[in-house]
């Protein structure tokens, strides 16, 4: 007798933990995949490419799906490296090179509008329409919201795009660190 | 008298130094050769200048505003040409250069022609004089040069219980706010009774520190004279940063500005006395602000004093002013020795933060040593922060943790590096901790903002495919509506013709066996040769049919 009531007791908090947990997985469902959008979050969003991937986001995926390793994104660099495994919760790797090298100094293009023919295709290559233009009128970058990806400088006909480091104003100034006696020491 | 003071946290006695240049009153200076005017004199908004190369300004013409809330506009200090407007050297740790204009005085100093309002016209209204505070192009004189009438505005929508005016200066050597209240104490109170117009604040509380006991008695005897109400002068303590902002407020009202809080919030205004009396000069005499008080002092120069100095004056000039340098390797700070920034040159210029030149001795950098966890740091903190703990997150780029232990609430005032006895250059790690944070938060703008033109520009792509997909379809099915509509009449003709020619085999066919039935035709010969009896049953059963079919009829 006693053991039944024990079974019983058992059984009916288990189904009802069962009934709380399935009315939850209906009610609290998410939708997509939250890491994809942390892991995006730390990516750079030049939408560059480089990676092999069609832009940051499906890098992101693929990152999230562990089909792809977290050292394929060069304008991130070691701190998105650094970042992305912090977040994962896997080793730090260095950048591959086959995926370009890192620059520490951010660049953007520019277009030689003496140059410009107005073909257009530089507006279809950029992913952030930071060109203005239009067919046979002289194309600009708007530099502010320029991600320096690169993109647009091969479908150019006439290479009158160029990369130029982003000048340096008082407003984004910032104090180096200072030295230490043992130098600068990374946690 | 004084009302009761309240104390803060930490803070440091320091040697004051500041008789060296109350040894001479206060001095106008020449104009220099050549004044350097910094387009951009304040924080917020930069100008855009107005003159252009070539043009004749005179003292108080506008030369550079922008249309942006907080800003300040910059006027000409005197008359003469604009050389120049080009990039020159600041005052700026970063030893970058910034737009200036380049003015060649030309020793008249004509004014441009102002309405001065006579004491009797009648008393302006709040908007006309923030408007006349704005546009003389005033800027908090403490050191944070932030434009006054955007503050002003800001905090008279919170409401100002509490109006208090910073005399404190409590920085070594400095000492031209001393001379400015001892020589123009009236000139502030009318500043203040243009704030408080503005403000209606419950009470004035003007902080001064007890090392100034004749600037004190200067302010006390101007209030009696004038016919202010709800003003106390008050004496603190000296002790260094007592007039950072949110510590006079504890000193004061023994209120605490809580982190990310701002003073105004909880109904507190802070005015420096440099800042009350531009205020004056602005609406009494319509004056921009063109020039301001700078001590020129510290064991470098031959005679330490206080010179009203038009903006732009490079600090070469008031160096030979003060009768040129007593050392050989003058080390240049702009600003005191605690929050001042070393000059790398004698020929920056001053702007409107610019309230000391000290001219100090090279001295050989003291060699960090690691940290002993002393704690000293943390007792002398006035905001009580654990600068050991910002210390090591700043060094190991933990800068998340930096940002928890509030390192934006630290003022920067030096203290704890002072007192740190490895000689730990702490304020530089957080200055270096804040620009990464910073630079990280700016870099996190951009790349949100390139994501979502991203996303936007795959959208409007993916529609567009769409779209032309749609159209392509609704083609196609034209087309082949069209194409089945002409199919469709082409057989209706085909049909027709080979109608017509069945038509024509049919009746073929018929006539054939006609013919051939003709042919075939054989005339039944059991109606001949009939007997009568058999005539006559023919007959019979002709009758009966006939008669039949007249019944069924």
């Amino acid at each position: 007798m006693l053991i039944l009531i024990a079974v019983l007791t058992l059984s009916f908090i288990a189904g009802s933990f069962g009934l709380i947990l399935g009315y939850a997985a209906i009610r609290f469902k998410v939708e997509g995949n939250p890491i994809v959008d942390q892991i995006d979050a730390i990516l750079p969003q030049t939408q560059c490419g480089q990676c092999g991937f069609a832009g940051c986001r499906p890098y992101a995926e693929a990152i999230s799906k562990e089909e792809a390793p977290i050292n394929q994104c060069p304008p991130g660099g070691e701190s998105t490296i650094v970042a992305l495994a912090d977040l994962l919760d896997v080793e730090i790797l260095e950048l591959n090179e086959e995926n370009g090298a890192h620059s520490e100094i951010p660049l953007v293009a520019i277009i030689d509008e003496m140059n410009c023919i107005g073909c257009t295709l530089c507006i279809q290559a950029c992913p952030v329409d930071a060109i203005l233009g239009s067919a046979k009128h002289m194309h600009t970058i708007i530099e502010d919201e320029c991600t320096g990806c690169e993109l647009c400088l091969p479908p150019c006909p006439v290479d009158c795009i160029d990369m130029v480091p982003i000048k340096q104003t008082l407003a984004d100034w910032k104090w180096p660190a200072p030295e230490t006696l043992s130098g600068n020491q990374h946690a | 008298m004084p009302n009761s003071v309240y104390s803060f946290h930490g803070g440091l006695h320091l040697d004051d130094h500041k008789s060296e240049s109350l040894t001479q009153p206060l001095q106008i200076a020449s104009f220099a050769d050549e004044l350097i005017l910094k387009v951009s004199q304040h924080i917020g908004e930069p100008n855009t200048p107005v003159v252009t190369i070539g043009d004749r300004v005179k003292r108080g013409q506008l030369l550079a505003e922008s249309s942006a809330l907080v800003s300040a506009p910059v006027h000409a200090p005197t008359s003469g040409t604009i050389k120049a407007i080009e990039n020159r050297s600041i005052a700026h740790a970063s030893g970058q250069k910034a737009e200036c204009f380049i003015i060649v005085p030309d020793g008249k100093d004509e004014a441009i022609d102002v309405e001065i309002r006579s004491a009797e016209s009648t008393a302006l209204d709040k908007a006309a004089l923030l408007d006349q505070i704005r546009s003389a192009g005033i800027v908090g004189l403490g050191g944070a040069v932030f434009p006054t009438a955007a503050k002003l505005t800001t905090a008279n929508q919170h409401g100002i219980k509490t109006l208090i005016i910073n005399g404190a200066e409590c920085e070594p050597y400095i000492t031209c706010d001393d001379l400015l209240m001892q020589n123009y104490a009236s000139i502030i109170f009318k500043g203040i009774s243009y704030l408080q117009a503005i403000l209606q604040p419950e009470k004035t509380i003007i902080g001064i520190e007890d090392n100034k006991p004749a600037a004190i008695k200067a302010m006390q005897q101007a209030l009696t004279e004038s016919s202010l109400s709800n003003i106390t002068v008050t004496s603190i303590p000296t002790l260094y940063p007592s007039g950072g902002e949110k510590q006079l407020i504890k000193l004061l009202t023994g209120f605490e500005v809580h982190s990310s809080q701002l003073s105004f919030e909880i109904g507190i205004l802070c005015q420096n006395v440099g800042t009350c009396a531009a205020i004056s000069q602005a609406i009494d005499k319509s004056r921009p602000l063109t020039s301001r008080v700078v001590t020129v002092t510290g064991p470098g120069i031959k005679n330490p004093g206080n010179w009203f100095t038009p903006l732009g004056t490079p600090v070469s000039h008031l160096i030979n002013l003060a009768g040129g340098y007593t050392i050989e390797k003058p080390k240049l700070i702009m600003g005191g020795p605690m929050m001042g920034l070393t000059l790398k040159s004698d020929q920056i210029p001053v702007v409107k933060a610019t309230n000391t030149i000290l001219v100090m001795d090279q001295q050989e950098q003291e060699i960090a040593q690691e940290c002993i966890r002393c704690g000293r740091c943390t007792e002398v903190c006035p905001v009580q922060l654990l600068p050991q703990q910002l210390y090591w997150y700043s060094r190991t780029h933990q800068f998340n943790l930096t940002e928890s232990y509030h390192l934006f609430d630290c003022i920067e005032c030096g203290c704890c590096s002072a007192v740190c006895p490895s000689h730990i250059p702490l304020v530089q790690y957080y200055r270096f901790a804040k620009g990464e944070i910073w630079d990280q938060r700016r870099k996190t703008y951009k790349s949100d903002r390139s994501r979502k033109r991203h996303e936007f520009r795959d959208a409007r792509v993916a529609k567009q495919k769409l779209l032309d997909e749609e159209k392509r379809k609704l083609k196609r099915e034209a087309l082949a509506k069209k194409k089945a509509a002409e199919l469709a009449a082409k057989e209706k003709t085909e049909a027709e013709s080979s109608n017509s020619q069945n038509a024509d085999a049919v009746q073929a066919a018929l006539e054939r066996v006609k013919a051939r039935k003709k042919a075939q035709q054989v005339d039944p010969k059991n109606t001949t040769d009939l007997t009568t009896d058999q005539q006559d049953q023919i007959d019979e059963a002709d009758a009966r049919r006939e008669k039949n079919k007249v019944d069924d009829a």
